[in-house]
């Protein structure tokens, strides 16, 4: 065995033939390696340009609202803190998007509490308790269940959550919070379960293998062992379901009910910083004011959803590191 | 001598606790089958009186109220194609830099923070960036292609994790063996990654293609119109500078817009776009239990 010589690392790119000593390699047309080194470069190319559209989309957003924000009207404490959102008075246009937050928010948050506990338990069981069959299987319908379109849900926000929650809840409306949430938990949770059930795979064996010699049941385990050694993929795994609802535009345009006020109860219509933008920017006409603080929400989006990823990645970085 | 083996008090209880925890997992774990299959059938059921084919082959008439979906349909079919031909060469050279040629340093750190946060850019920001930069800088106009250049920006990040997996999934020792017999990176990844792979490669595409074509709010201020009228029958009918119709915006508008649709309409075109999602999810699937029951390492 240590006789041979095995060439662990890669050999560096697109080399010259002199510098091989090989020799039974023939020697290497020039248009072979001129190829070679083109097709190299595009692929760096190709690498990067993550990096350029992640900025690109920032700078492109940015360009459209800039000539507002230096334009001399624009007040930040005025457009995150009001709530006056009125976008087309004629004499007095205000905009404030505080209602708009409240309205992301309030979903947002609602949707969080019901798909963590089901999004968690399910990519434990998924994980730990269930057998190979199962465990396929429901990897497959989460699947499906992450492969309806926005458009779809919000279609089934109106046409069958709508009645259901008027008659169930006997609420006035059945285009509220309540139903935007429901939407975005179902919607969220096959994200948690494929990021949570990703964390908790990374517990080495050895670990749950020590919980169970030591007596512990399946469940003891779980939640004495695993879940605090996995908690940094956990906590990810939450961050990037709420991430996703804090995107979400079709889903709650259809079916939060569309109206911009601060909800006093899960039973009122509320309108988000997503749908206000899809809903408004066909109307602005290019150019306007309205139409560049549409762009500027888009940003306060971008941001928001941005902090969301990092801390997200930074959690699942963590557990890489130990 | 019996009474060791016993069940005690402390004993039991672990049983039991065990036994409900199990439960409500799988219970949670169930609630995810039952909506989906319930949702799904109930849309079906009421679609029912207008599926055919004459649905799919003919166009909206009578102000969206009546006819087929062809339009649309067509639509999605060439925002998807024209999509995917951007996103998937870009996409798949961008996993292969990161899998095959990136070295642990900052740069590479920084990409993958940008394909990271590139997901979780929302539809509409991506909607407002097509129309800033395609749209208006570019000048390319409302059209298809400043739609589908949207939407594949929009995919690229999600293929690009496929595919460094399915590299990824490629054994080192493939690569030492060709390295070891004089071959560059490049050939070694031309000849032995990327055959090994390719499956694994195209399921992430295919499963893109689904994502794509139920995506809305990125084509609505980018290229897709409420109604446009095509000849039917001919995949030809829209030029890539056309602005098209596509199945999501328009079960959004006959849902919100049109008044007086009869009942089954919209669950029709419901249908009609979760099939297509649906076919095309279970086809890449499909594809991916049979290759990896196959895999021969």
């Amino acid at each position: 065995m240590t006789q041979t010589t095995v060439q662990l690392n890669p050999p560096p790119a697109a080399q010259d033939d002199a510098e091989l000593v090989l020799p039974t390699r023939a020697k290497r047309r020039f248009t072979e390696v001129a190829a070679e080194r083109a097709i190299e470069g595009l692929i760096h190319l190709c690498g990067v340009s993550a990096i350029l559209f992640v900025f690109g989309i920032f700078f492109f957003v940015f360009r459209e609202g800039a000539p507002y924000v230096f334009g001399g009207d624009f007040k930040l404490g005025e457009f995150l803190f009001s709530t006056e959102w009125y976008p087309t008075s004629m004499g007095n246009p205000r905009y404030g998007v505080l209602s708009l937050i409240v309205g992301t928010f309030s979903v947002t948050a609602l949707a969080t509490l019901i798909a963590v506990p089901f999004g968690l338990g399910s990519a434990v069981f998924v994980s730990e308790f269930s057998g190979d069959k199962g465990r396929e299987t429901l990897k497959v319908v989460i699947e499906l269940l992450a492969a309806i379109p926005s458009v779809v849900w919000g279609f089934i926000g109106i046409s069958v959550m709508n009645p259901v929650i008027q008659n169930v809840f006997h609420a006035p409306v059945g285009l509220n919070v309540l139903n935007g949430a429901l939407l975005l938990a179902l919607m969220s949770v096959p994200i948690m379960v494929s990021i949570g059930e990703d964390a908790l795979k990374a517990v080495p064996d050895s670990y749950r293998e020590a919980a169970l010699a030591m007596g512990a049941t399946r469940w003891q385990m779980v939640y004495r062992v695993l879940v605090p050694a996995a908690k940094n993929g956990l906590l990810a795994a939450v961050l990037l379901g709420v991430g996703r609802a804090v995107g979400e535009t079709m889903a709650v345009l259809m079916a939060t009910g569309h109206a911009i006020n601060i909800p006093h109860s899960v039973f009122d219509p509320v309108r988000t910083l997503t749908a206000t933008i899809a809903a408004e920017l066909g109307e602005a006409s290019a150019g306007s004011p309205h139409y560049r603080v549409l762009f500027i929400i888009g940003i306060l989006l971008f941001t928001i959803t941005f902090i969301v990823n990092l801390t997200a990645d930074l959690a699942i970085r963590g557990i890489r590191k130990r | 001598m019996g009474a060791v083996f016993a069940e005690t008090a402390l004993t039991r209880r672990k049983r039991l606790t065990e036994r409900l925890a199990q439960g409500i997992l799988g219970l949670m774990a169930l609630s995810l089958v039952v909506p989906l299959v319930t949702i799904v059938a109930y849309l079906f059921v009421q679609a029912w009186p207008l599926l055919s084919w004459d649905f799919l082959t003919s166009n909206p008439i009578d102000g969206m109220r009546h006819g087929g979906i062809w339009s649309a349909f067509l639509g999605t079919m060439y925002l998807v194609t024209a999509s995917l031909c951007v996103s998937a060469p870009i996409g798949v050279l961008a996993a292969v830099y990161l899998n095959e040629y990136a070295e642990d340093n900052w740069l590479t750190r920084m990409i993958n923070l940008a394909v990271v946060n590139l997901a979780g850019v929302p539809s509409i920001v991506h909607a407002l960036f097509g129309l800033g930069a395609f749209v208006l800088f570019a000048g390319i106009g409302r059209s298809i292609i400043a739609a589908s250049l949207t939407l594949a920006i929009m995919t690229l990040p999600v293929i690009i994790a496929s595919t460094k997996e399915s590299l990824a999934s490629v054994p080192r020792s493939f690569r030492e063996a060709c390295w070891n017999v004089g071959a560059t990176r490049w050939q070694t990844i031309r000849r032995i990654v990327l055959p090994n792979s390719v499956s694994g490669i195209l399921t992430g595409v295919i499963l893109q293609v689904s994502r794509t074509a139920g995506e809305t709010a990125p084509i609505m201020f980018t290229g897709a119109v409420f109604f446009k009228k095509i000849p039917e029958g001919d995949i030809f009918a829209y030029s890539l500078t056309d602005q098209c119709m596509a199945l999501s915006m328009h079960l959004y508008t006959v849902t919100t817009q049109v008044t007086n649709a009869p009942h089954a309409l919209p669950y029709a075109i419901a249908v009609a776009l979760l099939g297509t999602v649906l076919v095309v999810n279970a086809l890449s699937i499909g594809t991916r239990v049979y290759l990896r029951s196959r895999k021969k390492w």
